[in-house]
């Protein structure tokens, strides 16, 4: 990689929704409150690698990968574009940044509208974006479909008619058919029998390296997220607690949220048993998030600093970067 | 594939839904298509003139003469029930279409952007909504006056709110679904999101209500027109025949009963057209 | 060669002691449910769909059968079947006996005395299978009340018991408390304290962790391994996912297309599986591949309940396939003592990493 610039930059992202106050809380005017869904996240990527980003439900991921396409307006934090700050301001900047950075979602029943033939969703983006001349669109959409191995006569098809697998490939075409730089993808095979899910995750490997796509990936499945990454960052609470090179994550993770949630991945060697005991007590709530180090209340290494001071992301000399007071005895 | 084909296909799974329809669906339209040919040519079906009087049949039962007997001043009811058709037609669709319009921009817009303007939106049908609707439209009316024209007018005052609360509620259910957002990511505007995309997956249950909407009209106009409000006589008109008749119920019953029939018969077929439509308009998968 | 499913026995002779299957009445424990040609099909007359298709197997006491497929496989289906919840969809045809008695044929009020009693169910969804409006509380001592003798006090004990036997903290203080106050991971473990009031024999247990985090589900499948081992209960486990099925299960059933097609103890089916079937399942999982490397992935998709083929489901996903394939389907016939196939050509799986 010549480019030593990250092609995307999250400094210090935070991102709170406010709650629907009970009639109680206006009438008593308390202050109202938060969902504390993203507190300072940190992350860059490198142009062509893939960053899979893997937590809980509930621990922020989603709603990271929607900030960075700009479905929730920016509070906290900058995102630095190829070294420019993203700020949104206007429709038009907005469009462009979105020409460059697309997104696919989860749930492959909902986010094709049932109305568009796939045909229509293609020439759509490509007319908006004038990717094309209009006498050339056609010729485009036959190579989309070509590029996410559907047949050609898909295009005259409402999603309906398709499978979920397909209609994941509809997906990932109109987010190619921008021709963007990075694709965030959002849980995107998670809703796919095994047996496709492995077909899905083929094609966007094979996609990435013929169109040298930067990828985000979030996930649950943590199989999955170790086969796809290069780097992978694991979230708690809104807040990375690690982040580095994928094989260095998956194999020796050292904070101890990373090494509960990793192990934590049933195995399908019957014998193989983990040795880490399952994570007593539940995620708390992003609405009071403990004080000093979220994790404190279920991490059995927790000390008093834990209670006190929130750890900051540092490097650790063979493996990433760690947000953990006992890192050091740990790693 | 080329355009012209991809038309081609549509029109043609159009087609394939319209032969599995529902016998409802079939029996609304016939009567939807039989009511709107009678509005449209009402001179070629009804036998006589409506109000020209015949005094040598003075409130004459039905007869072979009189299908549906004549009122006290020998005017034929068949004929003036059919004449009736083009105006409670026309009160059908001139009532509701512009409720219709309204409430469907309204309501999308609102629903999509909420903040300031939904709160002011709800303010307003809390407030428009806690008056009996009729009552709101009678007080309407005794403003601007009787009539028909002004009767519409009155209607839409009121009527686009349950439009535009229907709409609202549509637009944000499917605002919920992905196929929104990703309209966003993929950068297009508001106004293509909402009318492209929002809004064809929204319309169902407002069109399937103004089917229902544009019997109650019916029905309301009657209901004015009775209450000589609406349509003045000696418009032909299925309320003002009605009320018309009220005098003489004990001796001519045919005089409220044939247009109270033709009413029945009308709304019920904007019911089923509503109940198919919807059948017909649900997506598939 | 033995033809599995009419063979009433070879349940019981199933995982254990092949030797002494043919005796039903010695030693070895008989099944404690055996399901033997078990059909469903939704509708009734010409329009029917058949969802399942005479699938046999047992559970014995205190054994945990997996039911591992894809969506569309049948396996929740069959799992309903059990305790009559699929009749009013339709018709159910075979035997399902449990304690020599066909539950296919006793009425629903008989059903109702099992079911709850000795026969509980757990769903993948808990919120909807509780009842918003009732306190858990509530809802276990209403279980109770319906199967046991005990008195009122006696049952606030036992609720107050179940919800700590389940690792609810502070369990007498939450009796009290209505489902949508605890967490999804909390629910699923109040579900089965519901499930567990009765003592049953059998659990069935649909998808139980799906809708839960890993650190949750991890917790969830100790539960149910830990309650099955102290209380000899049986359970059927439907799931997706053969890492779950992995590292709760003593055996494996493997549907597809509503028909089971490889049935035998786990190890068997994880480490050498022979169907085309188990082996494509198994090798598209990422584990144990070098990362980035392209996935073994099943050409098509699952068929759906309208067409299925007419030959071997799997047929035309299959790369062993040859025309007979496409023409019969294949019964599941006992292959060795644990393992029983429905496959013409039974293929081998490399064990281990096959790159």
């Amino acid at each position: 990689m010549t480019d030593t610039q990250p092609l995307l930059q999250v400094k210090n992202l935070t991102h709170h929704f406010k709650t629907n106050p009970p009639l109680v809380d206006l009438l008593l005017r308390r202050a109202p409150r938060f969902i504390k869904v993203l507190n300072g996240i940190d992350l860059h990527l490198e142009r062509g690698e893939t960053l899979g980003v893997v937590g809980e439900s509930g621990c922020g991921k989603s709603t990271l990968a929607r900030c960075l396409v700009g479905l929730y307006p920016p509070q906290g934090g900058e995102i630095l574009f190829d070294n420019q700050n993203v700020s949104h301001k206007t429709r038009a900047e907005q469009r462009d940044y979105n020409r460059r950075v697309q997104m696919m979602f989860q749930d492959p029943y909902s986010s094709l509208n049932p109305r568009m033939t796939v045909g229509q969703v293609l020439h759509e983006a490509l007319s908006v974006h004038k990717m094309r001349p209009e006498a050339e669109i056609p010729d485009r959409i036959d190579e989309l479909l070509d590029l996410v191995s559907l047949p050609r006569d898909a295009a005259g098809k409402l999603p309906h008619e398709f499978s979920g697998g397909q209609r994941q490939r509809v997906a990932i075409a109109r987010a190619l058919s921008v021709e963007p730089e990075i694709l965030i993808a959002d849980e995107l095979v998670s809703a796919l029998d095994v047996s496709v899910q492995a077909q899905v995750v083929n094609l966007l490997l094979d996609l990435q390296d013929r169109l040298g796509l930067t990828i985000l990936f979030v996930a649950h499945d943590l199989r999955l997220v170790r086969h796809v990454s290069h780097r992978v960052a694991v979230i708690y609470l809104g807040s990375i607690v690690e982040i580095g090179a994928s094989d260095s994550v998956f194999s020796s993770p050292v904070h101890p949220y990373s090494r509960a949630l990793l192990n934590a991945a049933p195995s399908i060697d019957p014998d193989h048993k983990t040795s880490i005991p399952p994570l007593s007590g539940e995620l708390p709530s992003p609405m009071n998030i403990p004080p000093g180090c979220a994790f404190h209340g279920r991490c059995p290494h927790a000390t008093e600093i834990c209670r006190q001071e929130k750890p900051l992301l540092k490097k650790f000399e063979g493996h990433g970067e760690i947000a953990c007071h006992h890192a050091a005895t740990l790693a | 594939m080329t355009d012209a084909s991809l038309a081609r296909k549509k029109r043609f799974s159009f087609f394939k839904r319209l032969q599995g329809l529902q016998p409802g669906f079939i029996a609304g339209l016939t009567i939807l298509g039989f009511s709107l040919i009678l509005a449209t040519f009402p001179a070629f079906f009804a036998p006589y003139d409506p109000n020209v009087f015949d005094f040598t049949a003075l409130q004459s039962p039905p007869t072979a003469l009189h299908l549906f007997g004549t009122d006290n001043l020998g005017r034929d009811t068949l004929s003036r029930v059919i004449w009736a058709y083009s105006v409670n037609m026309q009160m059908a669709f001139l009532a509701t279409i512009f409720s219709l319009i309204t409430g469907v921009l309204v309501g999308a817009v609102v629903g999509y952007y909420r903040g300031v303007a939904d709160i002011i939106f709800g303010r307003c049908v809390d407030a428009i909504i806690t008056f009996p609707f009729l009552v709101l439209v009678i007080a309407v009316v005794a403003v601007l006056g009787p009539g028909l024209i002004n009767m519409y007018i009155a209607i839409t005052l009121v009527g686009w709110v349950y439009y535009a609360r229907l709409m609202r509620a549509e637009i944000m259910a499917q605002m919920a679904n992905d196929y929104a957002s990703a309209g966003k990511v993929m950068g297009y505007s508001d106004s293509r999101i909402i009318f492209r995309h929002l809004l064809p997956n929204a319309i169902t249950p407002v069109i399937v209500y103004w089917m229902t909407d544009m019997a109650l009209a019916i029905l309301l106009g009657s209901s004015l027109g009775y209450l000589g409000l609406g349509a003045q006589p000696p418009e032909a008109e299925w309320g003002v025949l009605i009320a018309e008749g009220r005098n003489f119920i004990t001796t001519a019953w045919w005089l409220s009963l044939m247009p109270g029939i033709a009413i029945v018969i009308t709304g019920f077929g904007f019911s089923l057209v509503g109940d198919g439509i919807a059948d017909l308009l649900r997506p598939r998968g | 060669m033995r033809h599995y499913s009419s063979d009433p026995a070879t349940g019981a002779g199933q995982t254990q002691n092949g030797a002494a299957a043919t005796d039903p009445e010695s030693a070895n424990p008989p099944g404690l449910l055996e399901v033997r040609n078990l059909s469903m099909s939704f509708g009734h007359g010409q329009s029917s769909l058949l969802a399942i298709d005479k699938v046999s197997f047992a559970v014995k006491p205190g054994e945990i059968l997996g039911l591992v497929g894809e969506s569309g496989s049948g396996k929740s289906i069959t799992l309903r079947s059990i305790l009559g919840l699929t009749k009013r969809y339709g018709q159910v045809e075979g035997e399902i006996l449990w304690k020599k008695q066909d539950l296919n044929t006793l009425t629903n009020r008989a059903l109702q005395k099992i079911r709850g009693r000795e026969i509980a169910m757990i769903f993948q969804e808990p919120m909807s299978s509780l009842n918003p409006l009732l306190t858990v509380g509530l809802q276990i001592t209403e279980n109770l009340k319906a199967h046991t003798k005990l008195d009122r006090t006696e049952r606030k004990k036992k609720a107050i018991e179940l919800l700590d036997l389940v690792g609810i903290p502070s369990a007498a203080a939450r009796l009290g408390d209505y489902p949508h106050q605890f967490s999804g991971g909390m629910r699923q473990r109040v579900m089965i304290a519901i499930a567990l009031a009765s003592e049953p024999e059998l659990l069935l247990a649909d998808e139980p962790t799906t809708a839960l985090d890993v650190t949750i589900q991890q917790q969830i499948l100790d539960l149910i391994l830990a309650l099955s081992r102290e209380m000899g209960m049986s359970v059927i486990m439907v799931t997706h996912d053969l890492g779950v099925a992995a590292q709760t299960c003593d055996r494996i059933a493997v549907m597809y297309g509503g028909r089971l097609v490889e049935v035998g103890p786990v190890r068997n089916i994880l480490r050498n599986p022979r169907h085309p079937y188990s082996i494509g399942l198994l090798r598209s999982v990422p584990e144990n591949v070098p990362p980035r490397s392209e996935l073994y992935s099943l050409p098509g998709i699952p068929p759906g309940l309208g067409n299925r083929p007419s030959g071997c489901c799997f047929a035309p996903r299959c790369l062993a396939a040859t025309p007979r394939c496409s023409e019969e389907k294949p019964d599941l016939l006992q292959t060795s003592e644990k393992v029983a196939l429905a496959c013409f050509n039974p293929q081998n799986f490399l064990s281990g990493n096959s790159q």
